[in-house]
């Protein structure tokens, strides 16, 4: 039925990528290996064979790829992203995601006929940000920072004829989404600028008798107890000392997850629904796209009967950070 | 996916008591034959390959007992067997949780959350090794290995 929303995977590798399309993928989303794209981590991503490859599987099975090239160009390189746009062209993607207005521009200008997305980065929460961006760049879907309520969230549906995605799925942070430099205040590099939050050359994981210790190019982020759930070590999910206080001073160490709210995500008229993860393994995008596919399923015939049933919510929970999930800033009491 | 699921489990604590006193020098060995033939296969990506050169890794299988010392060194997985300092990258996690990776049932990133792997060291190093045994494509290693309940994608 093609009222439901596209489910959008991510894809790290070329075994994810196919975990994704095997498992009910409408839409995969891939970054090339450099930092043209928010998940430059070592090892990850794709080279040129398997990029080719990994196109070439999902389209021939029906589905659409999506290439993020979300970071903001630094001075000096502008060439480095506008050719990342050229090659994505050249690759035949479905889509390119991006977040810089000066990508934008150029990529709607030298390429008129490529579909266009904002990237999360490109922080638009609003349809005034999201219509300037249709207006300037032809943008044909905007996907929305984690920060709006779902009545924020229809309101905007409501005032644009741009696409709208979500999040349905994956760990969170802050969400200062294409605005967060806490990264940068460690260590000196960010996911706007180097493409990687938290690089894995800064962290240190020092085990001591009885606990863990996490440090960030030095400084102590927090400290697990054997039997204690570990988080990814970025400074939002540190423990610092408030005012004599030790405790999660800006986020805790948790996922979203929608599967309770989905018709209403639906009812409201989002166009896709994304699941968060490119850093995860083949098992994660597996484990999570079976999961969202058989809740999107479930609504073909409506919304009348859906349940959440335990077993999807077990598959989620096992691979949410912090083994813990919420629904984040769409049930939000305060604005 | 597999159907065969494979269940978390610890072996009896008397098993790490006999296996840490057997001899480690044949984990080490098998480790690194297994690594190779991953290698031949031309499974594993060469730009990130040359990001091990040298470096020495340590595998703790926590219920058996078992440690295997390895190297990558001009082309091949090497096993160490007296290893002289301590190693770059050190994984320590029960049976269960190995069987898990290596079948792509778990994802390491949940079973380190969960702290059922345990992984020191280069973190970076660590990232690199994660990544690409998660490139393996796992389906053009499983005809040529039969009876593993190898997940192919």
């Amino acid at each position: 039925m093609s009222s439901l929303p596209d489910l959008v995977c991510p894809a790290g590798s070329l075994p994810a990528l196919k975990a994704a399309v095997d498992n009910g993928a409408d839409t995969v989303y891939l970054g090339f290996k450099n930092d043209t794209n928010a998940r430059n981590f070592a090892g990850l991503n794709f080279d040129a064979k398997t990029m080719a490859e990994g196109i070439r599987y999902a389209h021939g099975k029906g589905r659409e790829v999506l290439m993020a090239i979300n970071t903001f160009p630094q001075a000096g390189r502008v060439d480095h992203w506008r050719h990342a746009v050229d090659n994505a062209v050249d690759l035949g993607v479905d889509a390119i995601i991006l977040a810089d207005v000066g990508l934008l521009d150029y990529a709607r200008n030298k390429h008129p006929q490529q579909r266009l997305h904002l990237s999360v980065q490109g922080s638009a929460t609003s349809y005034e940000a999201i219509n300037f961006c249709q207006r300037e760049f032809d943008i044909r879907r905007a996907v929305l920072p984690r920060v709006l309520t779902l009545a924020q969230v229809e309101n905007v549906i409501r005032n644009t004829t741009v696409e709208i995605e979500v999040f349905g799925f994956g760990s969170l942070c802050v969400m200062n989404e294409g605005r967060c430099w806490l990264s940068s205040y460690a260590c000196g590099e960010s996911p706007n600028t180097v493409g990687a939050c938290s690089p894995a050359k800064y962290v240190k994981w020092d085990k001591q008798p009885g606990a863990m210790e996490t440090r960030l190019n030095g400084i102590l982020i927090d400290r697990f107890a054997d039997d204690e759930p570990a988080g990814y070590p970025t400074l939002c999910k540190g423990r610092f000392d408030v005012q004599g206080e030790t405790y999660y001073a800006l986020e805790e160490p948790t996922s979203l997850n929608v599967l309770e709210i989905l018709p209403e995500i639906i009812r409201i008229g989002v166009r896709a629904i994304k699941i968060e993860g490119r850093q995860r393994s083949p098992a994660y995008v597996t484990q999570v796209t079976r999961t969202l596919r058989a809740a999107l399923d479930s609504l073909r015939d409506g919304a009348g009967r859906y349940q959440v049933k335990p077993g999807w919510q077990a598959e989620l929970a096992k691979v949410s950070e912090g083994s813990q999930a919420t629904l984040g800033a769409y049930n939000r009491p305060w604005r | 996916m597999s159907a065969f699921q494979i269940p978390k489990f610890r072996l009896p604590a008397f098993v790490a008591t006999i296996g840490s006193r057997l001899p480690q020098w044949p984990h080490s060995l098998h480790m690194a034959a297994a690594l190779n033939l991953v290698l031949k296969l031309k499974l594993l990506p060469e730009d990130t390959l040359t990001a091990l050169e040298d470096k020495l890794f340590r595998v703790h299988v926590r219920d058996t007992g078992g440690i295997a010392h390895y190297t990558y060194r001009d082309g091949l997985f090497r096993p160490v067997f007296q290893p002289a300092r301590e190693p770059d990258l050190a994984f320590a996690a029960n049976l269960s949780a190995y069987l898990q990776l290596l079948t792509r049932q778990e994802d390491p990133d949940t079973l380190f959350f969960n702290r059922e792997l345990e992984i020191t060291g280069d973190t970076e190093l660590g990232l690199i090794v994660k990544n690409m045994l998660d490139a393996i494509e796992f389906s053009q290693l499983r005809p040529r290995l039969p009876g593993l309940p190898l997940a192919g994608h």
